[in-house]
């Protein structure tokens, strides 16, 4: 099934209202169901802004927290004392690493980073103690009298350095890494091979460069890209009379923040209660603990609540950020532009610790040779350590960085060989029964090349000269600052392509479990749904209603609040709710439709022998495919509740070979095609994207509309990368630690997008859906630094482009 | 912290003639983020949102006097036929919500070499009014500015007003900013002509410790303009005056940009400022 509306209309055609086959030639068509595009149940709160953010959070007699961090980047920590910020009247505790009640380290694969600082700081920002007093200011103030002896030490700031230099100092004295088989030098997390063709065979890249036509080789950069959500890491810990510890929180995965909170603070799972609390989005950056612990800590400690709220330059340092990457890649191909071999080297730098860059790598490597076919490749990705600000999950993992690299490779073969970069693309493209560069097989649908020819042929936006307005300064580089009125501006057009793996890899037992109950509310069926599932602005909320009103033919469906006393969902992130949480909700609600038809049987309200597949629920009743109607719910249910909890799994991954990269590691790929229009101000260096379309398939759409916003938003967040936000960090110092210097689009910067979604269902996941969120912002990066350098001529290799790159001058 | 609230300018005088570390504060869109970020901890702020004089503009001899808290927005909304410079930069200044609530004194306040407003206040040559209990002066703007923070008001006293010469000729301003709105200088450049006297102004922002102007380039332009017609300038001469205004600028590089490209930007801001000016001349702005 395919539609391919633009952003324009308000539905998607095929995929919306449709209801959902329930494979017995009835179709539930429950109001507000799968394929429609309800109002999300937070949308008018959100819009209204009063919707409670976990920084809104108040209780009557709390403390606010505070946290100390290193004004230096790497230091050896001589002593600390504490005893002039204990004094400050007003404050209540003060704590550092000997006050942590259990194990000292946390870490989301890896349990490598203090809960505070001791022997060592190893990067500029790390937490070293923490207070709590009566105001924010107290604690700030106390802070500032807690006397911290540091021997400053020369920061280990270069990536490449970390990787391949033997001398290059240790950054951690000890390796803690679980994984020995992916390297034992002393600053790398991971180092990722990958082999085929000739490669696998031990062949030198000289003999395949030998039989090329053309070759091209090119060194890129990514830099460090924040997250930048809106709402400031903060939440609020309650101690509580049994001796543990609830806990309201933005995050984006509840129990593995449990499962690192706990040990810490030396108490059972059960002792550490966590509810999500209003998340003001996320992008990656809320899977690290940040002041969970610190938090927890303090209301233990003094027995009263306690909040923090990290500030905006504060949040810079207190959540990962993307892996800058510094990429050398090579690619030959034949005389028509058929991709021959390719040797890629990436490295990642994963700053002070850990977070998750032994999975960034896995996706890096295993990913980085992109959707082509091509017969002999060889990668090699390297995750660091450095004493640069941690690295860790962004939108995008590790895919990003890569596609920036090869699409830039992509675009230089075509001039090379005179071809239309979409033509290259499409001659080498991947498709259904395609394997990439790991082995596997590419076994659902991935329309590549269709999805190429789509973007080609979507009409061009006007020309400057056919506006209505060519003198409005909105409409040129440079916007209202009025730096051109047409001078100097010249058009370019490029396109982007990514693959991106949805769900988590190599092992990873990412399952969700859901609980769902239908009763009788008021006279009528009700469902609630309770997972651990964190909306995160993602729309995740609107969509367990749909799957339940979709799968029980009952029009009220409530989202019971997300809390760890229902099993694991899974994280917000890897574009996997949809799959996983949504797979939970329905096989939840399939348990329960099951209970509801034996039920019924028990009642006698459906015949002994009537088949349950010819039973359907659907407008609030027991529908038969013989008879039509057979009884209300409200007649079925009575007094009782029907409850059932779920857990789905997606099909299992395996891990990459330590030595060749070969395993089936991911669950299932995604695709978004970018076609960018610029017009840039050569002189100035100044870039006015003016369109940004986009063709995506997603299986099937869920909610139309919510997926707009996510297509929307990802190519935004690569319009970012492309041409705006970078993390400068100099000597491991961040340069730029506001957004008064971090820029972020604006709607001036974010043209119109015209977007076609395509619904090839994939067999393996439910409804056929697949992850939405990441694939756009692969692809819209390079397809902007593209078209810059389409307008432009020049080489531009450093992501985000800057004006010096495009007018030429050093830095 | 003490919290000094006058309701008439009088009153706000002799509060920071008694008070004189007194910070003003006015729609708080630089004071606050201080204060938020810690970076200031003044004993007191002198809030001067209530003193109505300052928020009041209109005709004065020559020029138009323009209460030091009259808000971004309403320059850009009422007066850019009688601030033509002035009101572009005004529309650069951050969001609409800023624009709301920031004013010109705000920006000569916190005197910082990037704020927007100063390029045309130095290009064409306008006055800052200080005022304190011991009287009012007025400083030319070329003579305000002394340093990133620094400049010539003395502690008691307060900006009251600028005082802006009628147009009398074309007026330019544009700013360099890495996205298209929202965006702090990286670099920027205001021109000013008087066809009266046949003279020109030129003002250079975000390149310097302090807002510059170009004295050579603007007597280079009154030289070579085309005063009768408005003709293009000849591409020489454009680039010469460019490659002065570029000279003149103290640039240095920092997280928004290299120092080598802010003097290119200036050099192309103000070519094309010549070329703007010729154009809106033949159109009679005179």
């Amino acid at each position: 099934m395919t539609a391919d509306p633009s952003m324009q209309g308000d539905r998607l055609g095929a995929g919306a209202d449709s209801g959902a086959d329930t494979g017995i030639g009835l179709s539930s068509r429950a109001r507000d169901g799968v394929g429609a595009s309800p109002r999300r149940p937070d949308g008018t709160l959100k819009a209204a802004g009063e919707f409670a953010f976990s920084s809104d959070m108040w209780m009557e007699d709390m403390l606010w927290g505070m946290t100390l961090r290193s004004p230096h980047p790497h230091a050896r920590i001589r002593s600390v004392d504490v005893s002039a910020a204990l004094a400050v009247p007003g404050v209540h505790a003060v704590l550092t690493h000997e006050d942590v009640p259990g194990e000292k380290h946390y870490g989301l694969e890896t349990r490598d980073q203090p809960v505070l600082a001791f022997g060592k700081v190893r990067y500029k920002g790390e937490p070293v103690a923490i207070a709590a007093a009566d105001h924010p200011e107290t604690a700030r103030r106390a802070l500032e009298r807690v006397q911290v002896d540091y021997e400053v030490l020369e920061p280990v700031a270069d990536a490449r350095r970390a990787a391949f230099d033997p001398d290059c100092p240790p950054v951690h004295e000890q390796r803690v890494g679980s994984h020995p088989e992916h390297g034992t030098a002393a600053n790398i997390v991971r180092h990722q091979p990958v082999r085929t063709g000739a490669f696998a065979g031990g062949a030198e890249v000289a003999e395949l460069r030998g039989q090329a036509a053309a070759v091209v080789t090119g060194e890129y950069e990514v830099g460090m890209q924040d997250q930048a959500f809106l709402g400031p890491e903060s939440g609020l810990a309650v101690p509580a009379p049994d001796g543990g510890v609830d806990l309201y929180i933005a995050t984006q995965w509840l129990h593995v923040d449990q499962n690192q909170i706990a040990p810490c603070l030396g108490l059972d799972q059960d002792r550490v209660r966590m509810t999500l609390a209003g998340v003001g989005g996320a992008f990656g950056a809320r899977e690290d603990l940040s002041m969970q612990i610190h938090a927890c800590m303090l209301a233990l400690r003094t027995g009263r609540p306690v909040k923090f709220v990290y500030n905006r330059e504060e949040s810079f340092f207190g959540h990962v950020h993307r892996h800058p990457a510094t990429m050398r890649f090579e690619h030959g191909a034949d005389a028509e532009g058929r991709l021959l071999y390719a040797v890629l080297e990436i490295v990642l730098d994963g700053g002070a610790y850990a977070s998750t860059t032994g999975a960034v790598v896995g996706v890096a490597s295993s990913l980085g040779a992109g959707p082509y076919e091509i017969p002999h490749v060889s990668i090699d990705a390297y995750g660091v350590y450095t004493t640069n600000p941690p690295c860790g999950a962004m939108r995008g993992f590790g895919a990003v960085q890569a596609c920036f690299g090869y699409e830039s490779q992509m675009d230089r073969l075509a001039a090379e060989l005179d071809l239309h970069p979409v033509e290259l693309r499409m001659r080498n493209a991947v498709g259904q029964g395609s394997r990439i560069a790991t082995g596997q097989r590419i076994d659902m649908p991935l329309p590549m090349a269709e999805m190429l020819e789509r973007a080609r042929a979507m009409p061009l936006p006007a020309g400057r000269g056919e506006l209505e307005g060519p003198a409005d300064p909105r409409t040129l580089p440079g916007g209202v600052a009025g730096t051109s009125r047409g001078e100097g501006v010249v058009r370019g057009i490029g396109y982007g392509v990514g693959l991106k793996n949805l769900c988590f890899s190599e092992t990873f037992d990412d399952y969700s479990t859901a609980r769902v109950r239908l009763e009788v509310v008021g006279g009528e069926p009700a469902v609630l749904v309770h997972t651990a599932a964190a909306e995160v602005g993602q729309g995740l909320v609107t969509l367990q209603a749909q799957i339940a009103r979709t799968e029980l033919g009952v029009d009220r469906a409530t989202i019971h609040p997300a809390d760890t006393s229902v099993g694991s969902a899974g994280s917000s992130s890897a574009s996997r709710q949809s799959y996983v949480t949504g797979g939970a909700v329905k096989s939840a609600c399939e348990a329960v439709r099951a209970r509801l038809f034996a039920l019924a049987r028990e009642r006698g309200l459906v015949e002994p022998d009537h088949p349950e597949d010819g039973l359907a629920l659907e407008g609030g009743t027991v529908v038969s495919a013989r008879h039509g109607v057979l009884a209300p719910l409200a007649d079925v249910l009575g007094e009782a509740a029907v409850e059932e909890t779920r857990v789905f799994r997606h099909r299992p991954t395996r891990m990459l070979d330590p030595t060749t990269g070969q395993g089936d590691s991911h669950v299932q790929f995604g695709m978004c095609v970018h076609r960018a229009v610029v017009d840039v101000d050569v002189e100035l260096g100044l870039v006015k994207v003016v369109a940004l379309d986009a063709v995506q398939d997603v299986g099937r759409a869920m909610h139309p509309q919510q997926l707009l916003g996510q297509i929307q938003g990802g190519s935004a967040q690569g319009l970012g990368l492309a041409l705006m936000e970078e993390v400068q960090v100099a000597d491991s110092v961040i340069r730029n630690p506001s957004f008064t210097d971090y820029l972020i689009p604006t709607v001036l910067d974010t043209p119109p997008m015209r977007i076609e979604v395509l619904e090839h269902a994939d067999p393996h996941a439910p409804y056929g859906l697949r992850g939405a969120g990441e694939p756009p912002t692969l692809s819209s990066t390079p397809a902007i630094v593209a078209a810059v350098r389409d307008a432009t001529g020049r080489g531009l290799t450093h992501a985000p482009v800057r004006p010096e790159d495009i007018v030429g001058i050093g830095l | 912290m003490e919290f000094l609230s006058p309701s008439t300018f009088e009153d706000a005088l002799s509060a920071k003639s008694s008070a004189p570390e007194a910070v003003p504060i006015m729609g708080g869109t630089d004071v606050m983020v201080e204060l938020n970020f810690d970076r200031r901890r003044p004993g007191a702020l002198l809030d001067l949102s209530r003193v109505r004089e300052l928020a009041q503009w209109g005709p004065e001899g020559p020029y138009l006097r323009l209460g030091a808290g009259v808000p971004y927005t309403e320059i850009v909304e009422r007066l850019a036929a009688r601030a033509p410079a002035l009101a572009r930069a005004a529309r650069t200044v951050a969001s609409p919500q800023i624009r709301n609530r920031g004013s010109v004194g705000g920006n000569l306040g916190t005197a910082s070499p990037a704020g927007d407003c100063h390029p045309p206040l130095v290009a064409q040559g306008a006055l800052v009014e200080l005022a304190s209990v011991r009287g009012v002066r007025r400083v030319p703007a070329r003579a305000f500015y002394l340093g990133p923070g620094r400049s010539a008001r003395e502690d008691d006293e307060l900006v009251s007003a600028v005082l802006l010469p009628a147009p009398a000729g074309p007026q330019q301003f544009s700013k360099i900013g890495t996205r298209n709105a929202m965006v702090i200088a990286v670099a920027s450049f205001s021109l000013v002509l008087d066809a009266a006297t046949r003279t020109a102004g030129t003002g250079i922002g975000s390149a310097g410790p302090r807002p510059l102007r170009s004295p050579q380039a603007e007597e280079f332009l009154a030289a070579e303009f085309d005063w009768q017609g408005g003709a293009e300038p000849s591409q020489a001469a454009a680039r010469h005056f460019a490659e002065l205004v570029a000279a003149a600028a103290e640039p240095i590089g920092d997280v928004r940009g290299s120092a080598s490209y802010r003097r290119h930007a200036l050099s192309v801001m103000a070519r094309r400022a010549w070329y703007w000016c010729a154009e809106d001349y033949r159109k009679g702005a005179r």
